[in-house]
């Protein structure tokens, strides 16, 4: 028993007070007054002199807490016994304190003052308690007091109060995102930290405050993979996550090479039988060649920062902490060069030894990785095989594993292991195996006749659930090749007197009505028979024994013309509207009376068209548009707050803008030069020798800080002597870094910052103010796309100003403004300095409310005004949005008639495949591309930047370069304008 | 990140929550509760599920369904592994996770959720560091402190919290050294009903129980360490002294931990150390079935097999048995249809048989499957894999230490198929 029944024991008397806190709950006492006088002495006791009966109070309104109960009338009682000497009766008010300032805020703002001294303690233990009580009490008054002791504590000399600071940060944020700016600023700051302990924190702090701003990354980005390997488990997880991000945006996809030797391989090509896929291989193949061209004209060389950021991760595969290898997975499923993805296999099958719900996460991501990467898993075969004390929902994962892994080498291992299953007493599982059966019949020719007669032996099986599923999976398989089995049909025909199951009774029919032609004496039979019970079936059986009757007719109607009419004749008075309807339908439509128009005429056609055969594929199709090991790719659904996987850029960041990205500060372009390259030896709590800190100017306050400390606190004895120790081990490796760095600083010299936003070869660029006009300063603005932080309304207008002249430009910034109604600006923050020869770069947000209206304004210097004016293409009004196949299917059908405008046009000669129309589409509007079976066509998503009216764009071709361009906007007046700038873009 | 926490038992008492940023309503929990009728068993509920507003992610422990509240994107693992450390942590603490015992200390729990969690982010989850801070109760501190009023909660910083080995206090001493180290190696395997293997591997583990005074640094080495094939480390373990000397090279946390896990490479053919011969069979007519288990040794490298334990998942047709057991005991869980056969030690001279037949419910129709046999066996002074430790040095402290390695052989997940 807890310290209660001890005090207890030793009290002996006062039972009422010791009584252990589950003893009498005084909520389910139900007497209102009893609870009111209990409360009562827990007021008594919060005032008394003795820590131990304060102590003893906190425990029980801590209990109540912790069980739901409200507590909150005891609120003044409480913070009272704020400053208690005692620290676990202060610990226990903290953690009151939190959990009710909320709800009384004028109360809570008494102790403020307590935590504004604790945030001067000389202990640091203190200082980071108070502080991390401070922030976490959600009262937006004292947004300002958190504002300052975060600032504060972002240059204090405790790398603890450091990292406490950096975990405030996200809570001021969420308190008050007007804060954001100066919050990223101590973000900047923090992020400069050299200490492990400070890292994960800040990066995390990061992610959620100003994902988008991958610029603060760049010159830390060496420090943060340096420092990873000795970062606590959680924070390698955040930081992780976010380099995959920064690296996809800063570097070149490292298999545009491998493609090429892939498709001389073929390997991966004889797996696909059906022609569906040949048709997507074909497709491949075209990407492919235009990569090879790609490829030719440069030849890929990873950049030394990507082969870094790599080798760093790679001892992390193997963590305890299964998140963390799962982020290093997903590291290198999206970053790594194809051959090096494997050593990832074997990691994340070790997690599936762990608990289930780790398996269950880990079985997802495999499946998505096994459909793009299967060579990968397959030496791993055997671990996903099925164990009968799996839980359901883990088999079904591992069953839609093997199914992926399934070739033709393995076909008949895995065949075998899925008989077994198929004996299991867990039915869903059975259903799913039969339906991966049915799959891997589809996908691997060979054994099509093999499974096709395991799964017609199945339709003896006693369990009804077993035969049904085997009926619908063997009616999509004979759909490939029906003239070969028409036994089969027949002996399912006999099933129907047994089968009660309606969707397996509804798939016979189908199928015998689709193929009567191959079975003409059993069809009529079977009509007979289910004419007779026609009144007890079930609905969906009901309208397959309609579609039957009249598909016999129209093939055999001597036989059935009375059966038929006796059929639709009950439909006619059936109770269920669906089928009244469709017999009302069907007899018009096949029966020839006087009425009835030409479209009798073409029944047969209607009715016996040849029908495409359903392609089964695999639900973790396509899922790796998320990022793997994201909530949002379990979910396959975007969860609030993701970020999405940037593709690679098409060209490295061009070296000239990288000089410009960021602050556009250059004075201490050099000295973060210097910080990049110093990561690796600013190993926490070593000492740094002095002659480097003077050079780095802005973060002078925190190294001085980080200096001192190894200087201070006897409590930081003991790291340093680790530290060197950790050291040793890894001297070798950090040599041969070092020599690396070498390198790259001759090379680094000339690139000295990446750019702020990732530059995509298609932003066009636009001339705002001419040099000549502009007396020597010039202007140029391009649409970034990228999506503009302050406003979400807003669209991003990058500005390039160039000072051209011979002297400097001061006080750069915008006045007078002109808008349209409705219409915002988010003005670009003042340029104060642009010396004579510089370009100095600046990001301003417009809402331009959805029209193409201009923004007028004047561009000011310290001697000059200038009107300018920006008007947006039609395309940047609006941002990529990622729908599915099916999503897109759904919208575009809701956006019919007045909203979908047409054109028909001939293509470009240079504009005939796909690669040129997507770029094509893509430089013209903003829109992202939406996965299509079909290879005649390109489709294409986005939303309009102030409304977010869905804006659907398809490119369908045809021969000789004919096409067809639809636009699907419920903004009638966008979608025109798109329509003819997308028709000049693919024109000419 | 995580928003809030609620336990809930299995009965679906929610009793106990933490927010660490606003308070959500235990009501969104009604989702959860939903999920879990549809689930019927529990360990078949969603581990991820969305609500209108949150995301709900859960695990199942020990009978105790810890349930976290997400509302943005954060890798599901990150929480999952957090959860599953928070009910480690309980566990450390309490000796064991029970809703009882969560109750009875509900506040050092609260104390203890309050320094893992930092608005939702993962503040401090080294067992060594939370100890410093919060000490794990015991009948002697709890008496002490009512005594003299002082409580279990430190009021020094960590010092853990600081170094780069978080995972070792300052300032360890011990009258008596010692460095014990269990190498204990779990088969998985699957065996068809022929007896042939369809599918086998090893798993090992190697637990430590380290206590030495100081900063020792420790080196273990293997006789052959190529056997090892997979691995993954406690976070002391130099991974650098690994890929290049393959030696462990750390400095120990203080106390039990678990130094590394491994995998035998499968080019290995792995021993497998008991054959089954059984022979389960329903008959068409009359309503019962027959059984009949017999095991025996098969590559046991002269060692005796210990523990062994039949578990056999019955159809739910199968209403009782009558078997005779030539060795242990037996029983039949008439509610989970669970048949438990209790071999004990393995004698090879005289096979262990279980035999007898199986009465099954009247007018159900005869099971399509056989049920398949779990086996759990253990075999002391044995790694299967032939994995060896050769040495344990220690620098950096003078004092000689006590050190000692144990080998045990576990069945894992081994499945006879029938």
């Amino acid at each position: 028993m807890s310290a209660s029944s001890a005090f207890n024991d030793e009290k002996g008397g006062s039972s009422s007070v010791g009584e252990p806190e589950y003893g009498h709950d005084p909520a389910s006492g139900g007497i209102f007054s009893s609870d009111y006088k209990r409360h009562d002495d827990l007021k008594e006791m919060l005032d008394s002199n003795k820590d131990s009966l304060k102590l003893e109070a906190m425990k029980r309104i801590v209990a109540m807490i912790a069980r739901g109960k409200n507590a909150s009338d005891l609120f003044p009682a409480v913070v009272k016994n704020v400053a208690c000497k005692n620290i676990e009766v202060k610990k226990l008010v903290y953690v009151y304190l939190v959990r009710y300032a909320e709800e009384q805020q004028d109360l809570a703002l008494l102790s403020i003052s307590t935590f504004q001294r604790g945030l001067k303690d000389p202990n640091q233990l203190i200082r980071a308690s108070a502080l991390r009580v401070l922030s976490s009490i959600r009262v937006t008054i004292i947004v300002p007091i958190m504002m300052l002791a975060i600032k504060e504590a972002a240059s204090d000399m405790s790398p603890y109060v450091r990292k406490t600071a950096a975990h405030a940060i996200p809570k001021l944020y969420s308190l008050d995102p007007e804060q954001k700016d100066q919050l990223i600023e101590v973000i900047e700051k923090l992020l400069a930290d050299k200490t492990t302990l400070v890292a994960g924190s800040v990066v995390m702090a990061f992610e959620e405050v100003c994902p988008e701003r991958i610029d603060l990354i760049h010159k830390n980005y060496r420090k943060l993979c340096n420092l990873l390997i000795d970062v606590e488990e959680w924070g390698q997880v955040v930081i992780i996550n976010m380099l995959t991000r920064y690296a996809r945006t800063q570097f070149l996809n490292p298999n545009i090479n491998e493609s090429l030797l892939e498709e001389g391989g073929g390997g991966e090509k004889t797996f696909y039988g059906s022609d569906e896929e040949e048709d997507e291989d074909e497709e491949e193949k075209e990407k492919k060649a235009e990569a090879a061209v790609m490829a030719k004209r440069k030849p890929y060389v990873m950049d030394p920062d990507h082969r870094l950021l790599l080798r760093n991760t790679k001892p992390l595969l193997q963590s305890r902490n299964a998140a963390v290898v799962m982020a290093v997975a997903q590291l290198y499923f999206h970053l790594a060069p194809k051959a090096e993805v494997g050593v990832i296999a074997k990691a994340l099958v070790r997690l599936l030894r762990s608990h289930s719900e780790v398996q269950y996460v880990v079985l997802q991501n495999v499946a998505t990785m096994t459909i793009k990467r299967r060579g990968m898993f397959e030496p791993y075969l055997k671990s996903f095989y099925i164990r009968s004390t799996d839980p359901t929902q883990i088999k079904v994962l591992k069953l839609e594993v093997l199914t992926n892994l399934a070739n033709e080498t393995n076909i008949s291992t895995i065949l075998r292991e899925f008989q077994t299953y198929i004996k299991s007493m867990d039915k869903d599982f059975v259903a799913a195996t039969i339906q991966a059966i049915g799959r891997c019949a589809t996908n691997i020719g060979e054994v099509r006749d093999t499974c096709l007669n395991g799964l017609v032996q199945l339709l003896s099986n006693r369990d009804e659930l077993v035969v049904a599923e085997s009926v619908v999976v063997i009616k999509k398989l004979l759909q490939m090749q029906p003239e070969k089995h028409s036994d089969i049909i027949k002996h399912m025909a006999k099933l129907t007197d047994n089968i009660q199951v309606p969707m397996a009774r509804a798939s016979i029919l189908w199928l015998i009505g689709e193929y009567c032609e191959h079975v003409p004496k059993i069809a009529p039979d079977v009509l007979r028979k289910m004419a007779k019970s026609f009144t007890n079936e079930e609905d969906i059986v009901k309208l397959q024994i309609i579609n039957l009757a009249a598909k016999l007719y129209l093939t055999n109607s001597k036989q059935t013309k009375l059966l038929t009419q006796y059929v639709l004749n009950l439909a006619k008075y059936d109770q269920n509207y669906d089928i009244r309807d469709r017999a009302r339908f069907i007899r018009q439509l096949i029966v020839p009376t006087e009425k009835s128009g030409a479209l009798s005429k073409y029944a047969k056609k209607l009715f016996l068209a040849l029908k495409p055969a359903p392609v089964l594929e695999s639900p973790f199709k396509d899922r790796d548009h998320f990022q793997l090991g994201s909530l949002s790719h379990l979910l396959n659904a975007k969860a609030g707050g993701y970020q999405e996987l940037p593709d690679w850029p098409e060209a490295a960041p061009d070296p000239l803008r990288a000089q410009r990205g960021g602050e556009g500060v250059c004075a201490c372009s050099g000295n973060s030069n210097i910080q990049r390259h110093r990561g690796p030896l600013g190993s926490p709590g070593a000492p740094k020798d002095g002659g480097e800190q003077g050079l780095l100017l802005p973060q002078s306050s925190s190294d001085s800080a980080s200096g001192s400390e190894s200087a201070s606190g006897s409590e930081e004895s003991g790291s340093g002597s680790e530290s060197e120790e950790s050291e040793e081990g890894s001297e070798s490796e950090e040599e041969e870094e070092e020599e690396e760095e070498e390198k790259d600083k001759k090379k680094k010299k000339k690139e000295i910052k990446k750019p702020a936003i990732a530059p995509s070869s298609a932003l066009k660029n636009y001339e705002l103010l001419h040099r000549i006009t502009g007396e020597g300063l010039s202007v140029e603005y391009c649409f970034s796309r990228q999506p503009f932080s302050p406003d979400g309304n807003m669209v991003a207008v990058q500005m390039q100003f160039t000072n051209n002249a011979t002297s400097d430009t001061k006080n750069l910034h915008m006045e007078d403004v002109k808008l349209q109604s409705g219409m915002r600006v988010k003005e670009f923050p003042e340029i104060e300095l642009l010396p004579a020869g510089e370009t100095a770069t600046a990001v301003m947000g417009i809402d331009f409310c959805d029209s193409t209206q201009a923004a007028n304004f004047q561009l000011c210097t310290h001697t000059r005004k200038f009107f300018v004016s920006i008007q947006p293409p039609v395309g940047e009004l609006m941002r990529p949005v990622f729908l599915t196949e099916n999503e897109f299917k759904k919208e575009q059908g809701q956006l019919m008639g007045m909203n979908e405008i047409t054109e028909r046009l001939t293509l470009d000669v240079k504009c005939r495949n796909e690669h040129a129309i997507v770029q094509r589409v893509t430089t013209a509007a903003n829109l992202s591309r939406v996965p299509c079976g079909s290879d005649k066509e390109c489709r294409f998503a986005g939303k309009t930047v102030t409304s977010g009216s869905l804006v659907l764009v398809t490119v369908a071709t045809k021969e000789e370069g004919a096409a067809q361009l639809t636009v699907n906007c419920e903004k009638m007046v966008i979608g025109t304008m798109l329509v003819k700038d997308i028709l000049l873009a693919l024109t000419q | 990140m995580i928003h809030s926490l609620f336990l809930i038992n299995h009965t679906g008492d929610i009793f106990l929550e933490k927010h660490w940023k606003s308070v959500i309503s235990r009501s969104v929990c009604d989702y959860f509760f939903e999920a879990k009728e549809k689930a019927v068993d529990p360990e078949n509920v969603p581990p991820v599920l969305q609500t209108p507003h949150h995301y709900l992610i859960t695990i199942y422990r020990g009978k105790l369904f810890f349930l976290s509240v997400i509302q943005t994107e954060v890798p599901p693992l990150f929480v999952i592994e957090f959860l599953h450390r928070v009910a480690d942590t309980f566990q450390d603490y309490f000796g064991e996770c029970s809703e009882v015992i969560i109750k009875d200390n509900v506040v050092t729990v609260y104390e203890l959720l309050e320094e893992m969690l930092d608005n939702g982010f993962p503040l401090a989850t080294e067992s060594n560091v939370l100890k410093e801070m919060i000490r794990p109760p015991t009948i002697l501190r709890s008496v002490v402190n009512t005594l003299t009023g002082s409580s279990n909660v430190g009021d020094t910083l960590p010092t853990g919290q600081l170094s780069n080995i978080p995972w070792r206090r300052a300032g360890v001493k011990y009258t008596n050294n010692e460095a014990y180290f269990d190498v204990i190696e779990e088969i998985d395997a699957i065996l068809d009903k022929s007896g042939t293997t369809v599918f086998a591997e090893i798993q090992g583990v190697i637990e430590a129980c380290v206590r030495l005074t100081g900063m020792p640094d420790l080196t273990l080495s293997f006789m052959n360490p190529r056997l090892l094939d997979d691995v993954s480390f406690h976070p002391c373990v130099r991974f650098k002294r690994w890929e290049s000397e393959r030696v462990l090279s750390f400095i120990p946390p203080d106390g039990n931990f678990t130094l590394m896990t491994y995998h035998v490479s499968s080019q290995n053919l792995v021993a497998i150390p008991v054959y089954v011969k059984q022979n389960i069979s329903f008959f068409e007519t009359g309503n019962c079935g027959r059984l009949d288990i017999t095991i025996g040794p098969k590559q046991t490298m002269g060692k005796t097999v210990e523990g062994l334990m039949v578990t056999v998942h019955m159809p739910k047709a199968v209403l009782s048995t009558n078997l005779t057991a030539s060795q242990g005991n037996y029983t039949y869980d008439l509610a989970t249809k669970v048949l438990v056969w209790d071999v004990g030690k393995l004698n090879p001279q005289k096979l262990p048989n279980l035999r007898g037949s199986l009465s099954m419910q009247a007018g159900a129709p005869k099971p399509e499957e056989n049920p398949s046999l779990n086996i759990d066996l253990k075999i002391q002074q044995l790694a299967i894999s032939g994995l060896k430790v050769s040495r344990l040095d220690m620098y950096g402290e003078k004092y000689k230490p006590f050190k000692g390695v144990k080998y045990v052989t576990k069945a894992g997940k081994f499945q006879v198929r029938t």
